[in-house]
Parts: C-alpha cells; sequence; structure tokens
C-alpha cells in the first residue's frame, strides 16, 4: 500500500518536473521577488534593496497573489482531469482506495508546489545576500520564515483546488471555480473586510475582526507576515490591526495548517462520493 | 474457485434511468462469456459493478467470493485485470513509465512490466512516449496492464476496437491460451461479427437486462431460425426437390445456377439429404444463424412484449 502512494506521489512530481512547471514557476517566483526587492523603495526615490522589512512585505504581497493562484491552476485538474481523461476508471479499477489515489496524488503536488516556491524565493534570497543584504540583522530567518509560510499557503490553497476538482463534472467548471475563489479570497475579501471596517468605525469588536481574519487562509497568510517588528514600520493599517487583535504566529500557522485539513477533508468526502 | 464473478438481479438506476433491470452473469474458470450488446444496453455499467465501482440497488455482485464494493474488494481486484472501452494513459509517460507505475500499483515489480511489453510486441516502441504511439498499440498496452499480476479474472470492454485484423488475432490466441490456464475472461463487445468462435457462452444483454444467454447452440435451439443452405449446380429448371416448397422451406433463385433456401431446423437434414440426391447439384453450403442473426431476433422479442421477453420461440 505504501508502495502505491508513493508511486502515485513520485508520478506527480515527475510529471510536473518534466512539463517544466516547476521549473517556470520557480523562476517566474525568483524574477518577480528580485524585481519587487530591487525597484520596491522605488517610491521612496531610490532603487536597490532598502531594508529587511519592506522587503518581507513587500514579497508576502506578491506571494498572497500569486502562490493561491498557481496552487490553484496546478490542482485543479487532480481529479476531474483523470476523470476526462479516462484514466481514472483505470486507476480505480486497481487495487487502491479512493483515499489512497487522492492522497498520493495530494503529496506529489505539495511537494512539486514547495520545491517551486522554496527555490523561486531562496534563489531570490541568495541573489539579495550576495548584493550585501544578508548582512541585514535577522536576513535568513527572515526569509526562512517568508518560505515557510509561503508553503503552507500554497498547500491550503492546493487543497480547496483538490475539492473544487474532486466534485467537479468537469475540468472547464472546476477551472472557472477555481478562478471565482482566488478572486474571492484574494482580492475581494479583502476589501471587503476593510471596507467593514472603515463602516464600523471601530465598532468592530477585536474578536470577530480576527476571526474574520483566519477565516480566510490568504488572510492568514498576510496577518503572519504582515505583523512582525519590521514589517509594522513598513505597513500600517492591517498589520497594526492585527496585532490588535492579539494573533499570535504560532496560531496562524495552526490556522494555515487547519485550512489545508478541513479542505483535504472536503476533497477526501467529494471524491468518495463521486460517480465513476 | 469456480465461481469467479457472480451477478444475481443486478438493479442499477441512475436517476430516473435504469442502467440495469435485473441482470444476471456468471463467469467461471477458464471460461470466455461474451456480454454482447448495442452502445448503451448496460455493458460498461455491468464491467463497473463487477469492479465494485458501482453498488447495485438491488441484487448482488461476488467478485472472487467477496462482495467488490466492500472492504474485501479491494483485494479481489488485485486478481483482476480491467481494459476499460477506449482506454487512455499519461500520453507524456512512455509505454514503459506508464505500465511500470500501474505494476506498482497493483504491488508488481517493474520486471513484470517489460516483460508483459514483451510479451504484446511493443518492446521496441516501449520508451517512446505514449502520445507518438497509434490507437492499436495504446490498445495493445490496454491489454498488457490488464495482464498485470497474473489476474485470475479478465474483464475486456470492447478489446478489439482499433486493433487491425492481424492484432485483433494475437488478442483472440492470448485470450484463448489464458482460458486454457484457467483465466476467466468476459469479453465485452457491440461487434458480433467474429466473435462466436473466440466465446464459450454468449450473454446478450438490451435495454439493461439479459435477452439471451447460453452456448452458441443453445441459443440457436431456442431462437429456432431458419438455416440458410446454398446450392449450386448446373440445371435448366431448379431441383425440384429444393423446391419443395411449404413444411418449413422457403427458396429463393439467387441466380442461373445457385439457390438458396431458407429452412426449418427440424427440416434441414431431410432438405439436405434430398438435394444431395438431385443430379444437378454439385455444391452444398450450410449457414447456421450466426450471432447478429440471433442479437436481432432476441432484441426483436423483447420489443414484441414482455410474454416472449425470456427467448422462447412461441
Amino acid at each position: 500500500m505504501r508502495g502505491a502512494l508513493a508511486a502515485i506521489a513520485v508520478k506527480e512530481l515527475r510529471d510536473g518536473l518534466r512539463n517544466r512547471w516547476a521549473l517556470s514557476i520557480a523562476l517566474g517566483l525568483a524574477v518577480l521577488a528580485l524585481v519587487i526587492a530591487w525597484f520596491g523603495p522605488a517610491a521612496s526615490g531610490k532603487v536597490g534593496f532598502a531594508s529587511l522589512g519592506a522587503t518581507v512585505v513587500s514579497l508576502a504581497s506578491l506571494a498572497v497573489f500569486l502562490v493561491p493562484l498557481v496552487a490553484l491552476l496546478l490542482g485543479y485538474e487532480a481529479v476531474v482531469g483523470e476523470a476526462e481523461r479516462g484514466t481514472l476508471l483505470l486507476l480505480l479499477a486497481y487495487p487502491i482506495s479512493r483515499g489512497l489515489l487522492l492522497a498520493g496524488k495530494f503529496a506529489g503536488h505539495a511537494l512539486l508546489l514547495a520545491a517551486a516556491i522554496t527555490v523561486g524565493l531562496g534563489g531570490a534570497a541568495l541573489v539579495l545576500a550576495a548584493t550585501g543584504a544578508a548582512a541585514a540583522e535577522g536576513f535568513w530567518p527572515a526569509f526562512a520564515r517568508l518560505v515557510t509560510s509561503t508553503v503552507l499557503l500554497g498547500w491550503a490553497f492546493l487543497a480547496l483546488a483538490y475539492a473544487i476538482s474532486a466534485g467537479a463534472r468537469e475540468k472547464g467548471r472546476a477551472a472557472a471555480l477555481a478562478l471565482v475563489s482566488w478572486l474571492g479570497l484574494v482580492l475581494v475579501y479583502d476589501l471587503v473586510l476593510l471596507g467593514a471596517l472603515v463602516a464600523a468605525a471601530g465598532r468592530l469588536p477585536a474578536w470577530l475582526f480576527a476571526t474574520l481574519l483566519v477565516a480566510n487562509p490568504a488572510d492568514a497568510f498576510r496577518v503572519l507576515n504582515l505583523t512582525g517588528e519590521a514589517a509594522a514600520e513598513a505597513l500600517g493599517g492591517l498589520g497594526g490591526v492585527a496585532r490588535e487583535a492579539a494573533l499570535a504566529p504560532p496560531l496562524l500557522v495552526a490556522v494555515l495548517l487547519a485550512w489545508t485539513a478541513a479542505l483535504l477533508g472536503l476533497a477526501f468526502r467529494r471524491f468518495a462520493r463521486r460517480p465513476v | 474457485m469456480s465461481g469467479l464473478l457472480a451477478i444475481r438481479g443486478a438493479e442499477v438506476r441512475f436517476g430516473a434511468v435504469a442502467a440495469l433491470r435485473g441482470l444476471d452473469l456468471e463467469v467461471g474458470a477458464g471460461e470466455v462469456v461474451g456480454l454482447l450488446g448495442h452502445n448503451g444496453a448496460g455493458k460498461t455499467t455491468t464491467m463497473k459493478l463487477a469492479l465494485g465501482l458501482l453498488r447495485p440497488q438491488a441484487g448482488s455482485v461476488r467478485l472472487l467470493g467477496v462482495e467488490p464494493a466492500g472492504p474485501e474488494g479491494r483485494r479481489a481486484r488485485a486478481r483482476v485485470g480491467f481494459l476499460p472501452e477506449n482506454v487512455s494513459f499519461y500520453d507524456s509517460l512512455s509505454g514503459r513509465e506508464v505500465l511500470r507505475y500501474l505494476a506498482r500499483l497493483k504491488g508488481r515489480p517493474p520486471a513484470e512490466a517489460d516483460r508483459l511489453l514483451e510479451q504484446v510486441g511493443l518492446a521496441h516502441a516501449a520508451d517512446r512516449r505514449v502520445r507518438t504511439w497509434s490507437k492499436g498499440m495504446r490498445q495493445r498496452l490496454g491489454l498488457a496492464q490488464a495482464l498485470l499480476g497474473r489476474p485470475a479474472l479478465l474483464l475486456l470492454d470492447e478489446p478489439t476496437v482499433g486493433l487491425d485484423p492481424m492484432a485483433t488475432a494475437e488478442l483472440y490466441a492470448t485470450i484463448g491460451r489464458l482460458r486454457s490456464e484457467g483465466v476467466g475472461v468476459v469479453l465485452c463487445s457491440h461487434v458480433l461479427a467474429g466473435i462466436e468462435r473466440h466465446i464459450d457462452r454468449c450473454v446478450i444483454v438490451g435495454h439493461g437486462r439479459v435477452l439471451a444467454a447460453g452456448t452458441l447452440e443453445e441459443l440457436r435451439a431456442r431462437a429456432r431460425l431458419p438455416v440458410r443452405i446454398r446450392a449450386r449446380g448446373r440445371w435448366r429448371e431448379p431441383p425440384a426437390a429444393a423446391l419443395g416448397e411449404g413444411e418449413g422451406v422457403v427458396a429463393r433463385r439467387l441466380n442461373g445456377h445457385q439457390i438458396e433456401l431458407e429452412v426449418a431446423p427440424e427440416r434441414k437434414l431431410a432438405v439436405l439429404r434430398a438435394l444431395a440426391a438431385e443430379p444437378g447439384v454439385e455444391d452444398l453450403d450450410v449457414r447456421p444463424p450466426g450471432l447478429e442473426t440471433l442479437y436481432a431476433h432476441f432484441d426483436a422479442m423483447l420489443h414484441r412484449g414482455p410474454q416472449d421477453g425470456r427467448g422462447e420461440a412461441p
């Protein structure tokens, strides 16, 4: 059984490496990260690596837009794609359970995504370090935190993609639903939340605000990366509010993991009930 | 184990649509059963039922003695080979990679995949991507994966589609060899011509139920369809005996020296004797009804009404 799980994971991993998916994502992420790190301070009249805090905030803002989209695109085909290709019927005739098939595929995709993020952001960090930025205190730990939280963010959205894929009848519908989720969770949710905050004029209780923040993995990620000492200086707004809401990093990490587990659980349930 | 697959009274509905209405199918060791019917007759649903991918709303399914949709079904599937209709694979992988991957899912060593590639004659193309393969090659890869793990039961859904005559003959040779080793085979097909020589028993399905089941001889006996006899010879007027119409004989003149008779089965020998005794007759050719004719017969009986739906002649 374990052999089959590994075989499925390795196949997905190899597919992603072979069609250069992982490579393009890693490269794209690295280039964008460098551009942002370099030109981010341009508004203040200079280019080049400014402060560690500002850089981490810029990169986190990049990650929160890009990584959910990448994860959704990676995973939305996971089940419905196999079903449309006709390979799902074949695989389910094998002596493996549906749970094992889904777990193997997710493991492979999760590793692939983690590798692309680590190589992409890690590569950017290496380039920045070569220009002397690593001299800043806490440079490497800050990047390690950024990479780890970005991977967790990616996994949560990968699990969402699986939940969509396991319940979708057609690939096109799954793709549309994935895009709508991305728009909703990454762009619209924040706008609405900030709008509500302003409209409530401070009368929104802190616990409610905190709950609304962790009710969206993208926001949990934002808060995780925007509440550090260095980040707060670079960004007022959300960061400050979140700190007031007393959302500690371990809690936010737990929230991201919980989102992954819950969405993956939903994917398993929908897959178990899916007619072949 | 003699009863490899036993489906009894299976009913499957998809919403308001009844896909199977009380289907029976039994397959024993060393037996090749043809599951024959039009597209949409319920053949693929029956395969899914056998594999435990569907549960019947009524009736029972036993695969190698266990319920395939239950917890033990997974172990039973390790000893079953399945070739789906229009099988497809991962186009970006090579044939060898595909088969080794599937071998691991069945808990088999990669060497077995390599050996099967040889066996189905794909060794020369094994390292090319499946994307570049012809339909016939993919079909043979489909057969190879069905043979992983020396299955006790093979479920083949339209296995000859896309195969050229040579490859079709090879497929039937493989099936024949497996049968002699005790493997049970279900051969689903909507192409009836030519299949009768390769199956021990047929189960003709239509509209989700069994229209008729048995050996070809049993089906012929039950259908009591006329036998066609062609006589060739040199005569000015066709032989009188041959044209002795009525009493279960219908004669038709094909050309100046050939006639065709449709003869009720019980009159066959008498007519043959009479023809053989005619001085002008040079050759006789007897054609019993083929599967296509039988299928049309049993299908028509279903439409005529439930009272003769069991396939008994009036």
